[in-house]
């Protein structure tokens, strides 16, 4: 098994840049795992990312790798599935990455449904920059950019896909690795466009600034909050707080966009003859 | 022979000639004036010739889906104006780093901000050249007229393949919406392919460059399984800090250019020959300088005109042939003054360099480049 997956990796370019009881490792090891069992083949495959900790990940995987600009994967991504959709094309993008900077780009991402799957590594922070506050990092929180506790309000990332038009949207955990494979594995399988939150932990950062003081007590969390979707869903509302669905939380399959334009291919061609 | 259909079209349309003839099949962008008609047309032809279209949901995204389009293997374009251009900026930066061949038209209109979106305007000439940051070189042409734009398109392809590099065509509103005469061909020779690896994917390095210092990028999905960042890179296409590696890249990115500038550049010198007063322009300016100078030499003033079809790399040497045979130059553009210091820069110190402006959104007409040809003439 170890050798099948190290053909997935460029081990001269190991060790990673990524900080010791940082979650983001796990979650690049679930999606190897993914990718095997999907048995993606590495020629045809092309990983894509944006800017900061977790769009790294791509320059130490063995495939077609695109190490954009910040915000900007899935634009890039788009382009490249729609100019051959022959390619499977997964994004590697962040909580400030892809739902800040990059927001416009993941919503109009899903409203397309583009066969690309998006794994979000979501560790509440910005990590690369020394751990301002993103989108997703709750209300209260502690942040460089956020000293006296922080006013934003979050989003739900997942809701946000949802409302978008994404086709399969799910959220896992660096705690729940074998559910996280499982989840990646589905959302590559989806014909269209896929969102998978990871929640990660940063404990350079996040966990510094909100004294979370190991990642073992982070790794906790991520545990005692998640709950499945339907342990979830029973929850009376006053007790959701601090709380999140982790699995399916939608799959509603749509038509295809390279496949919908080949149809304008068809179309445009039988017109002009 | 080669068949010839004699149509009118406008600028914007000659361009999207010029760019299938050229072979374009993917195209991404977003509408804006005075571009619009580009994308348009190219939504109605790229998929009658299996080509792709995509209109995406903000300027970002448009350069940054052509990159994309261009990696996967297709020859990429995108189209917009001074707003756009603006906020394309970051990406085609990205480009120039990451090598990778595309063309950006920017049918410039009257700015800053949204400034006269319907009116003519040379305003983004420097914009074109250090819009993105860092040191870097650019490629940008500037095309004069409807066949010229036809032209010029195709040459942007070329160089965009042949130097693995974004190219720029920087087109005056009036000569986007102008109509005028063409000559469209069936067939145009001379139009270059991308490269493909000649090495095997085990031995190929995707920043190693030939002779000619630009790289040979493998198309995604070709078997080629190799990193692309906009990070400063090495020959393998990873990143470094390392100083020798970060400069050697930096050179190299720069002599690509500059070594083949011969190629790259191309200016017109109209009766230069003798000429005392030596007139400099591009784009739809040019032709209005034309037409002056013809008027001055009937009034038997010995003038000439450069008309610069290249804007950068810049037409150096050709400027410099005339520095020491004329007493004046004249830099006429619909600015407010910006490719004069560039000839002030060059020729300044071999002869006095004066500008002529209009930024008004009114097109400069004949008699405000004569008027100055006889003043200037008058005082030399």
């Amino acid at each position: 098994m170890l050798n099948d997956l190290k053909q997935y990796l460029r081990e001269d370019k190991l060790k990673h840049i990524l900080c010791s009881g940082c979650g983001h490792g796990t979650i690049m090891n679930a999606l190897v795992h993914a990718i095997e069992k999907c048995q993606l083949d590495r020629d045809n495959t092309v990983i894509v990312s944006g800017i900061g900790c977790s769009s790294r990940i791509p320059g130490y995987l063995n495939f077609n790798t695109l190490h954009t600009t910040h915000g900007r994967a899935l634009a890039f991504a788009t382009g490249i599935k729609l100019a051959d959709p022959q390619l499977k094309v997964i994004v590697i993008t962040g909580d400030g990455d892809g739902s800040a900077i990059g927001g416009n780009h993941l919503i109009h991402a899903c409203r397309r449904n583009i066969d690309i799957t998006t794994i979000v590594f979501n560790n509440n922070i910005y990590g690369m920059t020394n751990g301002q506050y993103s989108p997703m990092t709750p209300v209260g929180s502690y942040a460089s950019t956020a000293p006296y506790g922080n006013i934003d309000r979050s989003f739900d990332l997942c809701k946000l896909a949802t409302g978008s038009g994404a086709t399969f949207v799910a959220r896992g955990t660096a705690y729940h690795v074998t559910m996280l494979t499982d989840l990646i594995v589905k959302g590559i399988a989806n014909d269209g466009f896929s969102v998978v939150e990871a929640m990660s932990h940063c404990p350079t950062y996040y966990g510094r600034k909100n004294k979370l003081k190991s990642p073992v007590i982070m790794m906790e969390m991520l545990k005692k909050s998640a709950l499945p979707l339907t342990a979830f869903e029973k929850l009376p509302a006053e007790k959701t707080e601090g709380k999140y669905a982790i699995g399916v939380l939608h799959h509603e399959p749509a038509p295809e966009y390279t496949k919908e334009y080949d149809r304008v291919i068809e179309i445009a061609q039988k017109g002009a003859n | 022979m080669i068949e010839k259909k004699t149509r009118l079209l406008q600028g914007n349309e000659a361009c999207v000639e010029g760019a299938l003839a050229a072979g374009v099949t993917f195209f991404a962008g977003y509408p804006i004036t005075p571009s619009t008609e580009i994308a348009e047309l190219l939504s109605l032809y790229l998929p009658r010739i299996g080509g792709k279209f995509i209109q995406m949901e903000d300027e970002i995204a448009g350069m940054a889906a052509t990159i994309g389009g261009s990696l996967a293997g297709h020859k990429a374009m995108t189209a917009t104006s001074g707003p756009g251009f603006s906020l394309k900026q970051e990406n085609l930066g990205f480009a120039i780093m990451a090598e990778v061949p595309c063309v950006i038209v920017n049918v410039m209109r009257g700015g800053p901000s949204t400034g006269l979106p319907t009116a003519t305007a040379q305003g983004d000439v420097m914009q074109a050249r250090w819009g993105t940051h860092g040191d870097h070189p650019i490629i940008a042409l500037a095309p004069y007229s409807v066949p010229d734009t036809f032209y010029t398109t195709i040459k942007a392809f070329n160089l965009a393949e042949k130097y693995s590099t974004p190219v720029v065509i920087l087109l005056d509103e009036v000569i986007g919406h102008m109509r005028e005469k063409i000559e469209v061909p069936d067939h145009v020779d001379g139009i270059i392919d991308r490269k493909s690896p000649e090495k095997s994917p085990e031995d190929y390095l995707p920043y190693e460059a030939g002779p000619d210092q630009a790289p040979v990028l493998a198309k995604f999905g070709s078997g080629y399984r190799y990193h692309v960042t906009g990070l400063t890179h090495d020959f393998t296409g990873f990143p470094t800090t390392d100083p020798k590696q970060v400069k050697y890249l930096m050179d190299r990115l720069n002599n690509k250019i500059e070594m083949h500038k011969d190629d790259i550049i191309e200016a017109e010198e109209l009766e230069l020959d003798d000429a005392e007063i030596m007139v400099v322009a591009y784009g739809s300016v040019s032709r209005s300088a034309a037409n002056a100078i013809r008027s001055a030499r009937e009034a038997g003033i010995k003038v000439g005109l450069l008309r610069l079809k290249t804007i950068w790399p810049f037409a150096e040497k050709h400027l410099k042939k005339y520095a020491d045979q004329v007493k004046a130059v004249i830099v006429a553009e619909q600015n407010q003054g910006q490719i004069v210091y560039e000839v002030e820069r060059l020729i300044g110190c071999q002869a006095p360099v004066y500008a002529e402006n209009r930024y008004d959104g009114e097109l400069m007409k004949p008699e405000q480049i004569l008027n100055r040809i006889k003043e200037v003439y008058r005082n030399a």
